[in-house]
């Protein structure tokens, strides 16, 4: 291609080194590694390259005067890897600050815990013959440890605490908090007093405990965050911008601004929203408004990114975001949707609101009732914040994070990603679902009907010779190639076909015109949404029927979402005609068609004023308010990039089942987020009474504290079991959820 | 008992060792990709070297 690619808007510069962020598809192995940095550091010019295997990203470092971004890319090209580049989102970078300060966090607090335990369990062990002085000298030892550790490591507590006290809430962190606070502070002046009982290394090893949890937490939703961000880096699509000399550039689509006058070819997607200048063509908007029937554009006509340029190359003048009517409609209903959506409480801050307050009523009424049965005060307060340190929720705490780690990977790996912590929560709380039917149903891209009844041998010739154009019905038939090779010597005929010699005779594919006049054998029901594509070679010929087809799976999958007593519903953007059949096939009874973005959010807040809790599964930009709108959302990882911020989580592939797979994984693991709570709450029916009885010794709440947190994390570990036995590598569901229409 | 005045400090400045050096190789990286360590150390790119 004569034209250059300029990237140069993701390159960082330092002195006379730039840099650049890629992320690279098709790594599989150890041996890529090794093929890719060699390859890259033998260019001249190229400092350092450096391939971060475990989320798939390639940071190369270069001399600017010697080498382009433009000639790394293509250097990665011929390797064999396709890279695209990558612009670490704001929220990922201080999610990875985050993350490493959680982990030191971690790493004091585990120094802290080991060495007061270390004096610890020699006081319980030497306390019959240690003298007073030596006890007394391993506390201070235990308190000049802790009491740095816990003001350092226990911030994330403290904060997060202190956050929920002023917008005047309770969740998990204020009982830790407050738990861990006094524990050191009666340890403290027990000390001062020479007593035998020092609870440092409780509080300690309690902060150990729930760093534990929080930061595998983080770890698990950082990593589904990266592989969403390469997934969308390498859909990033480029465009071919007019410079102002006339020549054009292609540059990533990111890049392109208002104003820019834009070329997009046939066969391509549409990269910005924009006003057709010149050029005519037919527009698939099936990803943008779910309609499947194609629309004619000519100059003047206001078209959206993410539609598909059919027939005509196109000249776009790209305009601001809003003003385009449909845009603006999404963008308000949005706003709309995200302001009335009423915040959810998650199941743990809901057990804390319950929690906190019983807990603190028993301590409370611990020390008046030994102050009522002659105690001392001094030893009354003692037993009362023994109480509230045995009960200092550490199971609670690590009941919900364990298993949400747990499910989130089991979710993974049958291809699902979330956005957020609370929706496994949420999906588990679904009864009905209503689903998108164009890209959602029905797989994004269009494919041949009738492959089943022609013979195989001529869809593979003919599949080939497609490899070789750039239309989008060809590409739907080169879907069906079995060797990915074109045919040598294809050409070519815009608008009508492409042809080559094959075995020495002429084989043509294109419109039933340029094949000779061919007639197609028969036609399915819904004439407007088939197109029909003619192959003729050495006197044989067929015609394919190409159209939007179900999701392999789906019947089995919306068969097995009814039997788990799903109410099931379809609201879709699309024609009447074309919804029927597709309801009918899926047995689905609740259907609806032509409905407008707010009409669609109409339905879902009836649905949900009457009680229901709503999943809609959708990927147009039509659907984006009702993803924000209903109770929780998945998108197909095809869908349109507003729809996808929109969604709780994206599935991978083309497959239906992960949809199936997120709904049981998601009650699978609130069942154990309640069962793990309700073995926290008996662990402190049988942990209180002895607090209260004033024989909680600092050995009885260690023992006590880490025999519950390894419990509850055991149970957490069973989500794994039996769901998610596919493992599936990362890069393989990723390559298969590649759009097709690449610019080539 | 007086050898814990000596001990005790001794075993302290070990763990904090220890922990700095954790702390150290963390800001410095050495964990961003765990799954790569584990594979780089199969490529033999240092044969050649050693010739």
């Amino acid at each position: 291609m004569a034209e250059t690619l300029d990237l140069s808007m993701f390159v960082t510069r330092d002195g006379d080194t730039a840099h650049i962020d890629l992320a690279v598809e098709g790594v599989a192995c150890a041996a890529c590694i090794r093929k890719i940095e060699s390859g890259l550091k033998r260019l001249p010019g190229v400092v350092d390259a450096r391939l971060n295997f475990t989320n798939r990203r390639l940071a190369v470092d270069w001399r600017d005067d010697e080498i382009g971004a433009g000639d790394v890319v293509r250097a990665l090209e011929v390797i064999g890897y396709r890279a695209h580049p990558f612009e670490p989102k704001r929220a990922e970078t201080e999610e990875a600050q985050h993350a490493r300060w959680l982990m030191k966090c971690l790493a004091v607090a585990g120094f802290a815990a080991m060495n007061i335990m270390l004096l610890s369990v020699s006081v319980w062990s030497g306390s019959i013959d240690m003298g007073q002085e030596t006890r007394d000298f391993f506390h201070w030892l235990s308190a000049l440890i802790a009491l740095p550790a816990a003001a350092y490591a226990g911030q994330p507590f403290f904060q997060s605490a202190w956050r929920a006290i002023r917008s005047r809430q309770l969740n998990m962190d204020v009982p830790i908090s407050l738990g861990v606070l006094l524990a050191l502070g009666m340890s403290l002046v027990e000390t001062a007093s020479h007593a035998e009982h020092a609870y440092f290394d409780s509080a300690v090893m309690l902060l150990f405990f729930l760093l534990c949890g929080r930061y595998l937490d983080h770890a698990m939703r950082r990593k589904t965050r990266a592989i969403a961000g390469n997934l969308a880096a390498l859909k990033a699509e480029t465009a071919h911008r007019f410079e102002d000399g006339g020549e054009i550039v292609q540059v990533a689509a990111a890049a392109v601004r208002p104003g820019d006058r834009l070329l997009v070819r046939p066969g391509e997607r549409v990269p910005a929203d924009g006003v057709v200048l010149s050029g005519a063509s037919e527009i698939d908007d099936s990803l943008v408004t779910g309609e499947t029937e194609r629309r004619g554009v000519a100059a003047g006509a206001v078209i959206y990114a993410g539609s598909m340029n059919f027939s005509g190359a196109l000249t776009l003048r790209v305009t601001a975001a809003g003003t385009g009517t449909l845009i603006d409609d999404v963008e308000r209903l949005l706003e709309k949707a995200a302001a009335a959506k009423s915040r959810y409480v998650r199941l743990a801050d809901r057990a804390a609101r319950f929690y906190a307050p019983m807990v603190h009523a028993t301590a409370a009424l611990t020390a008046l009732g030994w102050i009522a049965a002659g105690a001392s005060l001094h030893d009354s307060i003692i037993t009362a914040i023994a109480v509230l340190i045995i009960t200092c929720p550490c199971a609670l705490a690590l009941a919900i994070p364990a298993v949400q780690v747990a499910a989130s990977g089991a979710l993974f790996r049958a291809g699902v990603i979330l956005n957020g912590g609370d929706v496994i929560e949420r999906l588990a709380e679904a009864d009905t679902i209503i689903f998108d039917k164009t890209g959602t149903l029905t797989l994004p891209e269009p494919r041949v009907d009738n492959a089943g009844d022609i013979d195989p041998e001529l869809l593979e010739t003919a599949a080939r010779l497609a490899l070789s154009s750039r239309h989008p019905l060809a590409a739907a038939l080169a879907r069906e190639a079995r060797q990915r090779a074109p045919i040598e010597g294809a050409v070519e005929a815009p608008g009508e076909g492409v042809r080559a010699v094959i075995d020495g005779e002429e084989a043509r594919l294109g419109s039933l015109a340029f094949c000779g006049g061919l007639r197609p054998a028969s036609q399915g029901s819904d004439k407007t949404a088939t197109s029909l594509i003619a192959f003729s070679h050495a006197g044989r010929s067929t015609v394919f029927a190409i159209r939007q087809r179900l999701r392999p799976d789906a019947r089995e999958v919306v068969a097995s979402l009814a039997s788990l007593g799903f109410d099931l519903r379809i609201l879709s953007g699309d024609r009447p005609s074309a919804v029927a059949p597709i309801a009918a096939a899926l047995g689905i009874v609740e259907w609806r068609s032509g409905l407008k973005p707010a009409e669609k959010i109409a339905a879902i807040e009836q649905l949900q004023a009457a009680g229901r809790r709503v999943l809609m599964v959708g990927d147009g930009l039509n659907d984006a308010p009702a993803l924000a709108a209903a109770h929780v959302s998945v998108s197909p990882i095809s869908a349109a990039d507003i729809t996808q911020a929109q969604a709780d989580a994206v599935f991978l592939g083309e497959r239906l089942a992960p949809v199936l797979a997120a709904v049981r994984i998601a009650r699978r693991a609130r069942r154990l987020m309640r069962q793990n709570l309700w073995l926290a709450v008996a662990y402190n029916v049988a942990a209180v009474p002895i607090a209260i009885a004033g024989f909680a010794t600092p050995l009885v709440a260690a023992v006590a504290m880490s025999g519950s947190s390894i419990l509850v994390t055991l149970n957490a570990l069973r989500v794994r079991m039996r769901v998610g036995q596919d493992p599936t590598d990362i890069a393989v569901p990723a390559a298969r959820a590649m759009p097709t229409a690449r610019p080539a | 008992m007086n050898v814990l005045v000596y001990l005790v400090p001794a075993a302290l400045m070990l763990g904090l060792i220890g922990l700095a050096a954790f702390l150290w190789s963390l800001c410095r990286g050495q964990y961003d990709d765990m799954e790569g360590a584990a594979l780089r150390v199969l490529a033999d790119d240092d044969l050649d070297a050693m010739k």
